[in-house]
């Protein structure tokens, strides 16, 4: 079931948001506590946390996937607790490709929604940094096409 | 937008809600310039410009047959955006899902 709305405003940017059925001090802790991302980050694969949780901290996570390490790091850049953060992330054999995230969290009768924008330099890199290992399988989907447009509108 | 990055010069076709309005109505069939212009309170000076934005980004092509000027859809520049729009949701669809379970189990463990 996809759960996520996605858009794409401009060019090089995508947002996507997601409702949680969790209080907002809940989910902001799962996003910037190394004790909760280890237990979710990694989708189910084994996740190596580091990661220092202030303005100019950097963050690495290694998820371990089908028998191969795939590491991403970043930079915090902003944050204002427990309503947003800014950080920078990168996918380590991408090095130098470098997309900048912003979390926005907000709750409404107990639920939370968490919004991310990211801003990609280029579409080149934003390629580079699925195909580069991300994920298998660049499927080529009308499907996918039709959903896209639909969005667009 | 340079020929060098062309998935740039698409999105950036499609940033605009008259495009994307012609795209889609494209993706239904061909049609003359005038059958797209008719829904627009816009100049046919206007949708030309449109249009050679989307002929330029590789997402239309127009034809001539006698005096009428078609336009049809080609597909295949927007399913390299598609597919890659696709593969993100979907990494990230796998993310939350598990933030979501992970949540559930947090607060049940709560007395």
């Amino acid at each position: 079931m996809k759960t996520i709305a996605m858009s794409t405003p401009a060019p090089t940017e995508l947002v996507m948001s997601r409702t949680f059925d969790a209080p907002k001090a809940l989910v902001w802790a799962a996003h910037t506590e190394a004790e909760h991302l280890r237990h979710w980050w990694g989708r189910g694969n084994p996740l190596d946390v580091t990661i220092d949780f202030r303005v100019g901290g950097t963050w690495r996570f290694v998820e371990t996937a089908g028998g191969t390490d795939h590491a991403f790091r970043g930079e915090f850049r902003e944050i204002t607790a427990p309503d947003t953060f800014t950080w920078t992330f990168e996918y380590e054999p991408m090095a130098g490709h470098v997309a900048v995230e912003t979390y926005s969290f907000t709750e409404e009768d107990g639920k939370t929604t968490v919004t991310s924008t990211t801003q990609f330099t280029s579409q080149k890199d934003r390629d580079g940094m699925i195909q580069s290992g991300m994920e298998a399988g660049a499927e080529q989907s009308y499907a996918a096409l039709d959903a896209y447009l639909v969005k667009l509108g | 937008m340079t020929t060098a990055d062309p998935i740039s010069g698409i999105f950036a076709a499609l940033a605009d809600p008259t495009r994307r309005a012609i795209v889609a109505r494209l993706a239904e069939g061909e049609a003359t310039v005038n059958e797209l212009a008719a829904p627009f309170p816009i100049s046919m000076q206007a949708i030309s410009k449109h249009l050679n934005v989307l002929e330029k980004a590789g997402l239309i092509v127009r034809t001539r047959e006698a005096q009428w000027r078609r336009c049809r859809i080609q597909p295949e520049p927007l399913r390299d955006v598609a597919s890659w729009v696709a593969q993100y949701q979907r990494l990230w669809e796998e993310r939350y899902d598990s933030l979501g379970t992970y949540l559930d189990d947090l607060q049940k463990e709560k007395p």
